[in-house]
């Protein structure tokens, strides 16, 4: 009730920025998931410890002014405001395939264990290791029941790249003669499709293969059990899931029991399998993420598929020859991966320089090859060049989305403009009928 | 309890938005940083985008590349009589530092005669751009169509003057 009082005070307290652009789409989080931290942030992840009174409420602040500065209300409005001419902003952050931002209430979750709780969790005979381990089994639990799993059968790593490692590593020379390991993602992180999972588990469960799923793009995303979906083991990634970087998990089936062989061995934490003092803030951070991903789920799925939908058909009406690569109905609708035909994706990218966006054309990686996984759903080599990916995730607004299009619409005419391509095509030459040169 | 409270919070308020120091303005997004400001000034402000009349005897025009590598180059000249390229156009298929390389190519050519412009190398497109490794390619490219360019003026020409001593004859 303090709290909130004086939160309110100091919130009115703050200048609202101004500025010649104060109406463009500011990088902001929602007050309500801000007030909510906040007051579930006076007693740490151990459930029964004493809320840290302490006489340093600055640690709060960091949530406190991550607060959007448009006055706008938490429904998203009808009509939105034209976008306005660069601005001394950060870019608007359309990336989230590739990492997320820290969720308020994750942030307000890890701050006592960075500051006060710091014992290690491995220590057995203190107070400060005890809490620490409490707040790791908490946060395990929150993990495991986001995936329908036992808590024993979750360990931490340090990201979806180390549990991969494991699971794949020894299975390889397990005793199936032909085929020991099943290994698929479970969302793509380039053109957002799900993989059919559950079909896939329920073949390798029948033919006793281990399967295994990597599923950083998709936990906390869609729904996913582990049992009805027959998974042996499972990577988590802490950043794709609006939690802390370098933190992650891996599920490893107990019943009936998967033997994995530990990457790095030490002092034999994590039962053996992952030696290393358990990063006790980063896993409440995971643990928190996991149990926000869970609470947000649905609500999130449907204000993401709107804003895509938003994006699509707002790019598709106003520009011919645009693809949208990857199954329409098995897709993740926060992963949008565009060709634009006739104009290079990179070139694109230079031109919506205030978006942080990724794309998957060669100019982008260091080699001159395009991505992999537009030549493997058989994309024409030319498209796959002019392909961008949007990520649209929990904290993007419908004004973000709605400057990107029309940046995107804007620039993309532009460059159409410039293309040889598109010059052929409108004289009506086949392009496919060229001989070009080979450089 | 409460005042003593809102009052430490608003100084830490204070301290944290106006005193402390603030986030840069505007950062690009990482590709456009990684370019030098000469090639965003090409993408942004181009110069001699556009199409020559290619049927033209007095024009030249080359097209390298293949939509397959992501890069593809339309580059066009137009002669006057004297040998001297008095116009030039491109059009680009390709990644900011393709577009760069073909403006410049255009803005250095005007002016040049046609065995000058030969002389053009990508060593000199790619140190006025300042280049990286990885984009080499690009300047390679856009002396490649240079010379297509100037090999097509050449060929128009040779023809011209073949059907001129036909009808002579």
């Amino acid at each position: 009730m303090l709290l909130r009082t004086a939160w309110r005070r100091a919130a009115a307290a703050v200048p609202v920025a101004p500025g010649p652009n104060s109406t463009a789409p500011t990088r902001g989080l929602r007050l309500r998931g801000t007030l909510r931290a906040l007051l579930a942030a006076t007693v740490p992840a151990g459930a029964d410890l004493p809320p840290w009174r302490g006489d340093a409420p600055e640690y709060y602040t960091a949530s406190l002014f991550l607060v959007d500065h448009a006055t706008q209300s938490d429904v998203p409005s009808a009509t939105a405001t034209p976008p306005q001419a660069e601005s001394e902003l950060r870019p608007l952050y359309m990336d989230v395939q590739a990492t997320t931002p820290l969720d308020p209430r994750v942030l307000d979750a890890m701050i006592p264990y960075l500051v006060n709780y710091y014992g290690n969790p491995h220590s057995r005979t203190h107070a400060y290791g005890w809490e620490s381990e409490a707040a790791m089994e908490h946060a395990r639990q929150q993990v495991a029941s986001l995936i329908g799993a036992d808590p024993r059968e979750i360990i931490f790593t340090s990201g979806a790249t180390e549990s991969n490692n494991i699971a794949i590593k020894e299975l390889e020379s397990a005793i199936q003669p032909d085929t020991s390991l099943v290994s698929v993602m479970t969302v793509n992180n380039e053109i957002g499709v799900k993989q059919p999972i559950a079909e896939i588990g329920r073949i390798c469960s029948s033919r006793k293969v281990y399967f295994h799923t990597d599923a950083a793009q998709a936990v906390g995303k869609i729904p996913l059990d582990v049992n009805d979906m027959k998974i042996d083991l499972m990577s988590i990634s802490g950043h794709k899931i609006y939690g802390p970087k370098g933190v992650g998990a891996i599920y490893i089936r107990r019943r009936p029991r998967v033997r994995v062989e530990a990457l790095q061995s030490g002092g034999g934490q994590e039962r053996g399998m992952r030696s290393g003092t358990v990063p006790t803030p980063l896993v409440v951070g995971l643990g928190a993420a996991c149990e926000v991903a869970q609470q947000e789920m649905e609500y999130d799925h449907k204000r993401i598929s709107k804003l895509a939908e938003r994006l699509t058909q707002k790019i598709m009406k106003s520009l011919p020859d645009v693809v949208m690569n990857g199954d329409p109905e098995h897709h993740y609708p926060g992963c949008i991966n565009l060709s634009f035909a006739y104009v290079e994706g990179e070139s694109l990218l230079m031109a919506l320089k205030d978006v942080a966006l990724s794309s998957g054309s060669a100019c982008t990686s260091a080699s001159l090859e395009p991505s992999y996984v537009l030549r493997a759903i058989g994309t024409d080599e030319d498209l796959a060049h002019s392909s961008i990916r949007f990520g649209i995730g929990r904290f993007t607004t419908e004004e973000e989305v709605d400057y990107t299009v029309e940046k995107c619409i804007h620039h993309v005419k532009r460059l159409r403009e410039m293309s040889p391509l598109w010059e052929m095509v409108q004289d009506g030459i086949d392009l496919k009928s060229i001989k070009w040169t080979q450089h | 309890m409460a005042a003593a409270g809102a009052g430490r919070l608003r100084r830490a308020a204070s301290a944290l938005l106006l005193r402390s120091p603030r986030l840069p303005a505007r950062e690009l997004s990482a590709p456009a940083r990684l370019y030098h400001k000469k090639v965003v000034d090409h993408y942004e402000n181009p110069r001699n985008v556009g199409s020559l009349d290619k049927t033209s005897k007095n024009v030249g025009t080359g097209l390298v590349g293949a939509p397959a590598c992501g890069d593809v180059m339309k580059l066009q000249i137009q002669v006057d009589e004297k040998g001297k390229i008095v116009d030039a156009r491109f059009k680009t298929f390709g990644c900011g530092s393709a577009i760069a390389s073909s403006s410049l190519a255009t803005e250095w050519v005007k002016g040049k005669t046609v065995e000058e412009a030969l002389t053009i190398k990508n060593t000199d497109i790619a140190k006025e751009l300042c280049l990286p490794p990885v984009k080499l390619h690009c300047s390679m490219l856009a002396e490649d169509a240079i010379k297509a360019a100037l090999a097509d003026y050449k060929l128009k020409q040779e023809s011209t003057k073949g059907e001129a001593e036909k009808e002579k004859k």
